[in-house]
């Protein structure tokens, strides 16, 4: 969430500075057809599979996650995006803000749902989201893809699907955008 | 700091241009099929009507619980006021119960004000005399603004009792400053003493001003203003500014019918004008969950009132 963090007031924002690009653009690319094999091989084809991004990062990637999906399969899996910040277990010890759209196109009733964000850090916006998508429905099962595993886990939540593992120090900022990922850190 | 909603008077326009986009995240909320957020968890909001009410006070009521704050009522009537408590013993009281929030409604101007001083709680006026009623204000705009898109240039007629109006103060300064042109209509007796730097224009007579509006809201008719002498009689006040079916006839097809509720059926409005399609009185009353949902979350949920955390970790 990346994103959103550096819209924040400081000290929650700043400038983002990159130290190293970790992905270029085809690499995600790369990445996203790979998980997309693997969302169809795990659930033998696209029935009853609904790709939600997380906002505001996770958006795009859904997107293009179920482009991938479509060119493989020939089926394009309803699309949705969910906002979590009012699911959030932080909310009052710093500003949370919703600010993004929450569209969930079809009821989440026995569906397999694939969770997409851009970025696993501690898991606890993952938390807030299992929570949120429990609001519309019983999925039959949620799935989490990610771009970067960043590692730094602090509830017992993995991912399902992911794009890289990447190694981190607590204080790093990884950016995902368009053309690639990027590590850095925020300076004020 | 706690922060306090007390009146319109005080927001500027980014604020409540902030807090309508905030609305439509909480109107989504309340379209779910579980209407229901985490995000008040643990707070506690209290309700304290000196008044009668049924709409304000069970949308609080609602939007507190859909943020999943705990709330409690407190009604002047089923209290210990009748056994002689003093406002400021009532109050201190429930916010010994810790409590996060008090909603306030009470006939005197100024009253929400003076409990903001007494307690720690954010305090929200949800009516005070003839004085503001903001969150009546801020769902009314949001619903002008779903309609419409945007308040600015819009033509708005405030028609009938000005005088006795907390929702027509309110709704003057948050529709002026959403960029709204709002004409007052009303006998002279029913207008205030002076109208003196509101940025109103005042007519009294309904009927030369409909087809240019855009939106035509309607304020409730009290019978006792007959004995008060304020106005001859009910049936003169309906056949000069009362919305009947052939007045609604000469508003443009796409302006919108407001009125705050409750209606007097065949006074303000008729039966036949409330069902007209261009009335949206269901949708304020819907909006106004959304709309204090968004106020509570604001006061209580925002960190608006925290100094940030001290490492300054940057949360994934």
């Amino acid at each position: 969430m990346a994103e959103r963090e550096r819209r924040q007031t400081p000290p929650y924002g700043g400038v983002f500075v990159a130290h190293a690009r970790i992905m270029d653009a085809d690499d995600m690319a790369r990445a996203l057809r790979r998980m997309a094999h693997e969302v169809i091989e795990r659930n033998h084809g696209l029935d009853q599979v609904v790709v939600v991004g997380l906002q505001t990062g996770g958006v795009p990637l859904a997107g293009r996650l179920a482009d991938a999906l479509e060119e493989i399969d020939g089926i394009r899996p309803p699309v949705g995006s969910l906002d979590v910040a009012l699911h959030r277990d932080d909310i009052g010890l710093r500003p949370v803000v919703p600010e993004a759209a929450t569209e969930i196109p079809v009821d989440l009733d026995n569906r397999i749902v694939v969770l997409v964000d851009d970025v696993l850090f501690t898991g606890r916006t993952i938390r807030a989201a299992l929570d949120a998508a429990c609001d519309f429905g019983r999925p039959r099962s949620i799935q989490l893809a990610v771009m970067v595993d960043r590692g730094h886990r602090e509830l017992p939540i993995r991912p399902d699907y992911v794009g890289k593992n990447l190694p981190t120090r607590r204080d790093e900022v990884v950016d995902v955008h368009l053309e690639g990922v990027d590590l850095g850190v925020m300076q004020k | 700091m706690t922060v306090h909603l007390l009146g319109i008077d005080g927001m500027d326009r980014a604020r409540i241009e902030e807090l309508l986009e905030l609305t439509d995240t909480f109107d989504e909320i309340g379209r779910r099929p579980i209407p229901r957020v985490p995000a008040l968890r643990g707070k506690t909001v209290a309700t304290l009507f000196f008044e009668d009410s049924t709409r304000t006070r069970l949308s609080f009521d609602a939007a507190a619980k859909r943020l999943s704050a705990d709330t409690l009522n407190f009604a002047a009537g089923a209290s210990s006021l009748s056994k002689g408590e003093s406002l400021r013993d009532t109050v201190d009281v429930i916010a010994s119960y810790g409590v996060d929030a008090l909603v306030v409604r009470h006939p005197m101007a100024g009253t929400p004000h003076r409990i903001a001083d007494w307690t720690d709680a954010a305090v929200v006026n949800a009516g005070d005399g003839r004085h503001e009623h903001p969150t009546q204000a801020l769902l009314d705009a949001y619903t002008l603004r779903q309609h419409r898109g945007a308040l600015d240039g819009m033509q708005v007629a405030i028609v009938g009792d000005i005088r006795h109006s907390r929702v027509a103060r309110s709704n003057v300064l948050a529709f002026s400053m959403l960029g709204a042109d709002v004409t007052l209509v009303a006998p002279a007796t029913l207008l205030p003493d002076s109208v003196a730097g509101w940025p109103v224009r005042v007519v009294h007579d309904l009927d030369a001003v409909l087809p240019g509006l855009d939106a035509c809201y309607l304020l409730r008719m009290q019978r006792e203003r007959i004995t008060e002498g304020l106005i001859p009689s009910i049936r003169e006040y309906v056949a000069g500014y009362g919305l009947d079916a052939g007045r609604a006839a000469r508003l443009p097809k796409d302006a919108l019918i407001l009125h705050p509720g409750p209606t007097n059926r065949g006074v303000e409005i008729s039966a036949e004008v409330a069902a007209d399609p261009r009335s949206v009185i269901l949708d304020q009353v819907v909006n106004g969950v959304s709309v204090r949902m968004a106020v509570l979350f604001l006061l209580l949920g925002s960190g608006l009132d925290h100094e940030p955390a001290a490492d300054g970790e940057v949360a994934e």
